[in-house]
């Protein structure tokens, strides 16, 4: 047997003995998913045991070094790891933007120092947190970002406003992105760590079409953030004023996760599955309808190629560095069609708000849900910006 | 197995795609033989420098003489076939007839095979009976006759069959026209008496023949694979064409958007190159995201079949639909954004366009496909 092969053959059997049965159900709602950091709660038994399970065997974050709390999971392991996982339908032991985002732009640019403290507490989910980007003035041109932070020596004064912090009102610690130098847009901006409990940081959600409010406006109003947490563990990741490095790489990173390149719910085929749910309703597809579940498999599955050769392609430095930018551009387009169907399908019975038949109206809060997609993280717009200048080459891009 | 090529099939792509554009490329070889009112529409001179490349017996086994690849390292040549146009009997020959001659005996394989990798014989396949792909309904009949079969019927939609040396054909041999039983393969020999063609040329200057029938005597040993059993050579051959026929897709969509893309970078209009206008760029960048998607599932498929998985079927057809879109919208988007030139004879782009829509509807095309994705996911 390969090593690969051996790995697979213990992973399977540490699944089997590790993960309950209730963490291979589907994600119904927000509570099915663990978040982590100061105030979290579990929600049974079982959730706990399985996010437990994992952070000793390093699995909340299985590619991560273990020094930093993960299991130091080649590439080739890691992905056996999710095959298996996805075999079982294995629920993410925790979801975090200290996983996805802040993580990465430590181990890329991070210090010693900071790496020991900050990824180990997302990699134990003790700190949960939150991504200061978007500014009310400041959307698809991230970069004419206020919000500002005046320098007096051993610490900086924040004064400014944030807009779509996710979960801002729950978060711990923010990452953000800061002005420390008005005379230059893009060697002014500094990628600051703080914590949310400061002084001065008030958060208020904001209720979206879907009638949900994952969103929030953050304001900071003389916000004092220390420069160092300590030897070797500054305030902030990267250099003073070379923030928008950090923030570029990690834009990619998120558009990667939106696109949800990594397969799973959003790349696969519906038609099916649909016509199971249209049975359900007493009904059956309309011919037409059915084409257009038809072509939207092809689309679909063909997707799902993609993201498996991108992510492929990422291992060994192959892919295009702009490609996570059409991942994200045609991943968001085929959600929001894909949710278009499903509604279509469940036809009057998907316009029910607060029915308990859908669960509080999640087909039509879902559907609504993702029309965020394409305009989060770079709208559409702007990934076709992208790969005309960064791909084509196009003049004037 | 990763989702890109390996240093060898890298080696081949580079190796293909040189060739291809040195010698395969449309001044020497589509425009010339079109020009001349071909009646083959390729060059021979050119099939026999194919076999001296080593391509013509690529997917044929060692064993028989040939080189014992893969799709993925066919697809590589049809990938290059595509993006220059090249008229050659590859797909029929080397691709569908190569396949079905895996299942026959090895009399068959004797007398068909060396011709082919040596690039002097060239095969068709007669599968189509109406205007559209519907392999499920096959009405070419192969009665018992003496120790061989009389066939009568007719097919159509038969790619280089007036100079094919042998013609695969499929025809039933028991059941009901509808039946997936009672299928007979049959490798046909250009002289068999009773057969005649009447040859016309497509829109993207290829040949194809409406081939009739007419008590044709075949000896017991033109049988490819068991009698009543042809189903599944069949499907192998259709399963190995479609993978081909997308891979080529893939190269005549690349071909057309590079194309494409380059005169942007040209064009000035407004006193401004054209590529700086933003509707364009977008539209130029959707293009590209559709073509590297139909890329990826190409590259898929051949993966799966090499793999003998049993996916591979599903995944061919998505390929085969997803291919056919990408391809579709590379060449109308090309000839629209080239404007006034783009409709004429002179550019080549235009030339892009007719070659697509004869390929897209070689072997069912994007609704068939398409329809065939959600039968096999069960809806």
């Amino acid at each position: 047997m390969s090593d690969l092969e051996t790995f697979r053959a213990e992973t399977r059997a540490w699944l089997e003995a590790n993960c309950p049965p209730e963490m291979r159900e589907p994600v119904r709602d927000d509570e099915d998913v663990y978040w982590g950091g100061r105030r979290a709660t579990f929600k049974n038994a079982a959730q706990k045991a399985w996010f437990e399970a994992c952070v000793a065997k390093g699995y909340t974050v299985p590619a991560w070094p273990k020094e930093y709390g993960g299991a130091g999971l080649s590439p080739a392991e890691a992905k056996v790891l999710r095959e298996e996982m996805s075999r079982i339908n294995a629920r993410p032991p925790l979801s975090s933007f200290g996983i996805w985002m802040l993580g990465p732009a430590l181990l890329q640019f991070g210090t010693e120092g900071q790496k020991a403290r900050f990824l180990n507490e997302i990699a134990r989910g003790e700190i949960r947190w939150c991504q200061g980007y978007s500014e009310p003035g400041s959307g698809s041109d991230l970069v004419s970002l206020q919000t500002f932070g005046e320098d007096e020596g051993d610490h900086w004064v924040v004064n400014g406003q944030k807009i779509w912090t996710s979960y801002a009102d729950q978060a711990d610690w923010i990452f953000c992105l800061v002005r420390t130098d008005k005379n230059d847009k893009y060697k002014g901006i500094t990628f600051m760590l703080y914590d949310m409990a400061s002084e001065g940081v008030t958060t208020k959600p904001i209720l979206l079409i879907s009638g949900n409010s994952p969103f929030c406006e953050t304001f900071f109003d003389n916000v004092k953030v220390p420069k160092s947490y300590g030897e070797d563990c500054p305030a902030y990741v990267g250099e003073v004023n070379r923030g928008w490095d950090v923030a570029k790489y990690l834009l990619g990173h998120e558009r990667e996760m939106i696109s949800g390149a990594g397969g799973g719910e959003r790349s696969a085929a519906i038609g099916a599955m649909m016509k199971r749910h249209a049975a359900k309703l007493g009904d059956d597809l309309d011919p037409v309808l059915r084409a257009e579940l038809a072509m939207f498999d092809v689309d679909a599955l063909a997707y799902t190629a993609m993201g498996e050769k991108f992510l492929d392609e990422i291992k060994v430095g192959k892919a295009h560095p702009a490609q996570p930018n059409m991942m994200k551009y045609v991943g968001t387009e085929l959600n929001k069609r894909r949710h278009e169907l499903m509604m279509a399908v469940g036809g009057s019975r998907s316009l029910e708000w607060e029915s308990e038949e859908t669960g509080g109206g999640k087909p039509a809060r879902g559907w609504l849900r993702t029309k965020a997609n394409s305009i989060e993280g770079g709208t559409s717009e702007v990934m076709l910006n992208v790969i005309s200048k960064r791909i084509l080459d196009l003049p004037g891009a | 197995m990763p989702l890109y090529h390996n240093e060898d099939q890298a080696m081949l792509a580079d190796t293909a795609a040189g060739f291809m554009a040195e010698e395969g490329n449309i001044a020497k070889q589509l425009r010339h033989w079109r020009d001349r009112n071909c009646k083959d529409g390729f060059g021979h001179g050119f099939w026999k420098q194919m076999a001296e490349m080593g391509f013509t017996g690529m997917l044929v086994d060692e064993a028989d003489g040939g080189l014992g690849m893969g799709h993925v390292e066919a697809g590589i040549v049809l990938e290059e076939i595509g993006r220059n146009l090249t008229p050659s009997p590859f797909l029929t020959s080397s691709v569908l007839a190569a396949t079905a001659l895996k299942a026959g005996s090895d009399d068959l394989k004797g007398r068909y095979l060396p011709g082919l990798i040596a690039g002097d014989a060239v095969f068709a396949v007669a599968i189509d009976e109406t205007a559209k792909h519907r392999p499920s309904r096959i009405a070419t009949r192969a009665e018992k006759s003496g120790n061989g079969f009389r066939l009568t019927g007719s097919k159509s939609f038969v790619i280089h069959g007036g100079s094919a040396d042998m013609i695969v054909v499929a025809a039933r041999t028991s059941g009901s026209d509808e039946d997936a039983d009672g299928i007979t393969l049959f490798a046909v020999p250009k002289d068999a008496a009773g057969m005649s063609h009447d040859s016309v040329r497509l829109v993207d200057s290829s040949m194809a023949t409406h081939t009739k029938f007419d008590g044709v005597e075949l000896d017991g040993d033109a049988v490819i694979g068991e009698i009543d059993g042809g189903r599944v050579v069949l499907e192998a051959m259709l399963l190995a064409g479609r993978v081909g026929a997308a891979a080529e897709g893939v190269g005549v969509a690349r071909g057309a958007m590079d194309m494409t893309v380059d005169y942007l970078k040209q064009r000035k209009q407004f006193g401004k190159l054209i590529g700086e206008f933003q509707a364009l760029q977008h539209r130029a960048s959707h293009l590209y995201s559709e073509v590297e998607i139909a890329r990826a599932v190409t590259i898929k498929a051949q993966q799966l079949l090499d793999a003998g998985s049993e996916q591979a079927d599903l995944m061919a057809s998505v390929a085969k639909a997803k291919v056919a879109r990408a391809a579709r919208l590379a060449v109308q988007e090309g000839v629209q954004l080239h404007g006034g030139i783009g409709m004429t004879d002179e550019y080549d782009i235009g030339l892009y366009m007719k070659r697509d829509r004869a390929l897209a509807e070689f072997l069912g095309d994007a609704f068939f496909h398409a329809n065939r994705v959600a039968q096999l996911s069960g809806y």
